[in-house]
């Protein structure tokens, strides 16, 4: 089962020196919030961005993680 | 019913429907949050669209995403392009990107709590168009 650390520490591995947040919103290992701020993100559109998080996970999204909440931003638009 | 069935159903829906969510369940009774809030955005809204519930057959969800390369239900659809699934639409609904793709008046919205609209909610004037057995 996964742990919020581990999706974590995936997404920071496939988008190095991105701050990343990553919540289990059950506490049930399987629906998880991202959030993202990286600079590879930048010119992307909000499809694109998410689509790059998603690819870290490929088919355990819908699998072993059956939620994948994300929210990604650009350095720039960060609060 | 072949796989190339449902692809071209879904690719068809797609072509003819300007506004065109497929979820979980249907706009009156979602069948997960995320297609809840999905289809609570539209109502609030207010504009017609067509849903289609992709849990009678898992293979309408495996073609959908296969045809789009995303992952997740529910996914939304306007003239012919993803727009996103539950987190993108949230987002553009709540800053009046999605009323202004959808070329509507972005209503009011509480300042007290989320925007996110009550669950079910549909405007009197119209529903989601039941799209959702014609799979079966």
């Amino acid at each position: 089962m996964p742990s919020a650390e581990e999706l974590r520490e995936r997404i920071e591995h496939a988008l190095p020196g991105a701050e990343v947040r990553v919540e289990d919103t059950t506490g049930g290992g399987d629906h998880f919030r991202a959030e993202v701020v990286s600079d590879r993100f930048e010119g992307l559109n909000r499809i694109q961005q998410h689509k790059l998080i998603y690819d870290v996970f490929g088919n355990e999204v819908g699998g072993a993680i059956h939620a994948l909440s994300i929210k990604t931003q650009t350095p720039g638009e960060g609060p | 019913m072949t796989n190339e069935d449902i692809r071209g159903f879904i690719e068809n829906a797609i072509k003819e429907n300007k506004v065109m969510l497929f979820m979980k369940g249907t706009p009156q009774q979602p069948a997960c949050g995320f297609s809840m809030r999905t289809s609570g955005a539209l109502n609030a809204l207010g504009v017609k669209y067509a849903a289609l519930d992709i849990l009678p057959d898992p293979r309408i969800r495996e073609e959908l995403s296969g045809l789009s390369g995303w992952p997740t239900i529910p996914q939304l659809f306007v003239d012919g392009e993803l727009i996103g699934g539950c987190d993108i639409v949230m987002e553009m609904f709540e800053s009046g990107d999605l009323a202004e793709a959808l070329g509507v008046e972005q209503p009011d919205l509480d300042d007290d709590d989320d925007a996110t609209p009550e669950p079910g909610e549909l405007p009197q004037r119209q529903s989601g168009i039941g799209l959702e057995n014609r799979l079966n």
